[in-house]
């Protein structure tokens, strides 16, 4: 019998999003219980390294929130849920300065204001940071003030499984990973804060964690999940040596003055500047290194165009045969020495992450030399699908907020917008969550439900072991989708994808794990594997369905956007039957209000 | 590509023993990758703790060749590999399984440590005015990344077993953090006295070694906290006036 424990909001992931949730949701004076699969602290947020967007207007002071909104929906190429967007632009500047109050401590201006650096897609400086480890601050600030505010952490929990009554949601089934015992959790509203689906593929900046948890599980549970085929590529990671593959390497090397070349010793990103970002860019390299340095009249540099577009020519730098020896391009800050005095301490101050990442593991100074760098898994747009105000999913008692949820980000996000994105709807998730424990009693637990999901849980171990373990079967998933579901798609592929991810859940569903169930690698990958299998799916037949190519999604058979399809978004979820539902509904129009800003921000 | 063996701690605290492993070991590795390649090949079940793989969340210390470490950041080119390489946790905190400690005192060690309680702001909007200077000190010690590796090299807690009456170098960094943030308004003193131990420490610095983020814990951290400790409880002066006036 598993041990059961009952809490008013249970808040599931403790990253910025969850772990801003539990404090919303305390303050409301209901009782939290915070699970995470890691230790409270090493969250994948702890990651995030270039900032926070919020228009402070602490660099320049003609930001404002209506320009952060518009920018947010260019960069998304307007398949954004406008609300959202909108929330995020008002709140943002709020929670930057709440997390201060909590003890944050960011960069400062020269009038000892917090500093704000330059982004992809922002028209104004906006990021507040800390250097390049902005995330580590933000989870510690929220950590640190979590910790008395009255939430049970459950560390090193994983849940498997949505509890329901009726539509509603009323509790989790989780299993401690020490050891592999059952646990039960009761509560009125469950708030999904589980981050990404980056694990489905072979490159990526995300760790482990991010296995699709909470989409696939809410998936299950009758959730829609909506805007799957927007999976972000950013398009620096590292490219060699072939194990750090994938980590990342901040947008913050570009926004301080970092610049891609080709083995042509060619700055190939003034080559290519679509239409929408055209006025806004600068005509030559002159300018555009003015733009990093704050001149207000100049435009940014075409480096700091947005992460699609970005990740897409350095891919046909690559395929054209002028990439870097290691199959990338080159990212020099170095250069910069010859416009700054003390570059290279400048360098460090600024970077001081990247310059130890690349010391230490590539064996690369990168005040002296420049990086190799090339596109990585980095963020899924798309997720569950969620109310704009109040957060909650399709099915009632349970919420999503910050990457699981969808909508803010439409088909591309920006930079510097995800970390902002967690605490402003991290708070607005946890007070709705709260909410809706008030005003509903306690469902009824089947217990029916639990049994079933904890024999389905334990049935790799009463499977035999054989050569495709849950490793291999991951593994096997990750190139195929690398392969055929990456940057650039082609019908013919993306169909070959979901066959083979429909073969490939035969072989999840055989999977045998040996051992017991204490700290078990190996029987929490195969547990993994079909929140992996239901993200790929969902991911590969959404971009079966967009017959253009729109932010993120790419299409080599459709290269171009398409209006109708501009209207429109994908939706995902479970048949009567059992199947994979995906279809494409109408998007909402903007509310004339929030047309206008865009109108007046074009 | 070359084969290493490595020799794995299996087990937990009461029991168990190295087990040899044999991986090929590739460019670039780190022990990181080499211990993911034997779960992935020849022990599936073999636990062990690990986050982002970058050196930023804190979560793969472990001793490698008897020298706390992230295994994340040790590349195999800087060990002798003619020999077997060994892999224990970290010998500071009780072994749940394998590789995986229980660090969970730590948890509970900086919950003691009263939090953080700024002025009041200094602008309308809610805001502060702060210069970099001012903040530069605090910043290094918000740079840790909580791999516990200092707590696990410190003898006040590996040799002596200190964890009721005594911190860790983790937690002065932190109350450090606290005491120096230009905004702060609480007083720790006491605590770092009497609860936090902070006497224990002499300055061995071996801490500061270890530390993957740099942060010079002894000298920028643990020697102003006690100076303050100093200050307060030690100065004749201020003896004196406590002697007089009862506080």
């Amino acid at each position: 019998m598993a041990e059961t424990k009952e809490y008013d909001v249970i808040v599931v992931g403790a990253g910025g999003a969850g772990l801003r949730a539990a404090i919303e949701a305390s303050a409301h004076g209901v009782s939290v219980g915070l699970i995470c699969k890691s230790l409270l602290g090493k969250a994948h947020t702890v990651m995030a390294e270039g900032g926070m967007a919020a228009s402070l207007a602490n660099v320049d002071s003609r930001d404002n929130w209506k320009v952060h909104f518009a920018d947010t929906m260019r960069g998304g190429q307007y398949g954004n849920n406008s609300t959202m967007a909108a929330h995020h632009a008002r709140e943002a500047p709020d929670r930057v300065r709440e997390l201060e109050a909590w003890g944050a401590v960011f960069d400062r201006t020269q009038e000892g204001r917090i500093l704000q650096r330059n982004f992809g897609g922002h028209r104004y400086p906006r990021l507040a940071h800390v250097g390049d480890r902005t995330g580590l601050e933000m989870i510690r600030t929220l950590q640190d003030h979590g910790i008395h505010q009255g939430v049970d952490v459950h560390m090193e929990v994983t849940i498997f499984h949505v509890l329901k009554d009726g539509d509603r949601v009323v509790g989790v089934v989780a299993y401690d990973r020490e050891r592999g015992r059952f646990r039960v959790f009761k509560a009125k509203a469950v708030v999904f804060a589980t981050g990404g689906i980056g694990r489905a593929y072979k490159v990526t900046s995300n760790s482990w964690e991010y296995t699709g948890d909470g989409q696939s599980l809410a998936y299950h549970a009758g959730a829609e999940l909506i805007d799957m085929e927007y999976v972000q590529f950013h398009p620096t990671g590292m490219v060699w040596p072939p194990s750090v593959r994938g980590i990342l390497v901040t947008e913050g090397v570009r926004g301080e003055g970092g610049v891609l070349r080709n083995s042509e010793n060619r700055r190939f990103m003034f080559d290519d500047i679509p239409d929408l970002y055209k006025d806004q860019t600068a005509d030559t390299p002159e300018e555009g290194w003015k733009y990093t340095q704050g001149d207000k009249e100049s435009r940014r540099p075409p480096e700091l165009l947005t992460r699609d577009h970005v990740a897409r020519c350095i891919m046909r730098e690559v395929r054209d045969g002028r990439g870097s020896p290691h199959g990338g391009v080159f990212l020099d800050i170095a250069w910069i020495k010859k416009n700054l005095p003390d570059a290279e301490n400048h360098i460090k101050r600024k970077l001081p992450s990247m310059y130890h990442q690349f010391k230490e593991l590539a064996g690369i100074d990168i005040t002296k030399e420049p990086m190799e760098v090339g596109p990585t898994t980095h963020y899924a747009m798309g997720g569950i699908r969620v109310d704009g105000d109040s957060q909650m999913s399709t099915v009632p008692g349970l919420f999503a907020a910050g990457e699981c949820a969808a909508g803010l980000h439409g088909a591309n996000r920006l930079g510097g917008n995800s970390l902002s994105d967690l605490v402003v709807f991290g708070k607005r998730a946890g007070e709705h969550a709260a909410l809706f424990a008030k005003e509903n009693g306690w469902g009824t637990i089947d217990q029916g439900q639990v049994d079933s999901a904890q024999k389905t849980a334990l049935a790799p171990f009463d499977r035999p072991t054989n050569a495709e373990g849950p490793f291999q079967v991951q593994y096997a998933l990750q190139e195929k989708m690398q392969d055929l579901v990456g940057i650039v798609r082609r019908d013919d592929e993306l169909k070959q994808a979901v066959d083979f991810i429909s073969g490939l859940r035969t072989k999840a569903e055989a999977v045998g794990v040996s051992g017991n169930r204490e700290y078990n690698g190996g029987w929490h990958t195969a547990l993994d594997l079909d929140n992996l299998l239901i993200v790929s799916e969902a991911i590969a037949r959404s971009a079966v369905q967009r017959q253009e190519s729109r932010g993120a999604h790419f299409r080599d058979d459709y290269p171009e956007k398409d209006e109708s399809w501009g209207k429109k978004r994908s939706v995902t979820r479970k048949a009567a039957d059992g199947s994979m539902e995906v279809f494409a509904e109408d998007l909402p129009p903007i509310p004339s209000e929030l047309q206008q800003i865009i109108e007046e921000n074009r | 590509m070359a084969s290493v063996t490595f020799r794995i701690w299996r087990g937990d605290g009461e029991t168990g023993e190295f087990v040899e492993y044999s991986t090929d070991i590739t460019e670039g590795m780190v022990v990181l990758d080499a211990v993911h390649q034997v779960q992935a090949e020849s022990a599936n079940d073999l636990a062990v703790r690990w986050n982002c793989k970058a050196g930023k969340c804190g979560s793969c210390s472990a001793e490698v060749n008897g020298v706390p470490r992230l295994m994340c950041m040790t590349r195999m080119t800087d060990l002798p590999t003619d020999v077997p390489v060994t892999i224990e946790p970290m010998q500071a905190f009780p072994t749940l399984k394998d590789l995986v400690p229980d660090v969970s005192w730590n948890y509970e060690a900086k919950k003691q440590i009263k939090p953080f309680k700024p002025r009041t702001p200094d602008n309308e909007d809610g805001s502060w005015t702060m210069y970099q200077e001012d903040v530069d000190r605090v910043q290094e010690f918000r740079k840790c990344i909580e791999c516990f590796l200092c707590q696990d090299v410190c003898h006040v807690l590996r040799d002596h077993h200190k964890h009721e009456e005594f911190v860790g170098p983790r937690y002065f960094v932190y109350t450090a953090a606290l005491e120096m943030h230009p905004l702060d308004t609480e007083d720790r003193t006491e605590e770092l006295k009497k609860a936090f131990g902070v006497g224990y420490c002499n300055i061995t610095k071996c801490c500061t070694v270890v530390c993957p983020e740099g942060i010079t814990i002894t000298d920028n951290a643990i020697i102003p906290l006690k100076e303050r400790v100093a200050d307060t409880f030690y100065d004749p002066i201020q003896w004196l006036i406590r002697k007089a006036t009862g506080k």
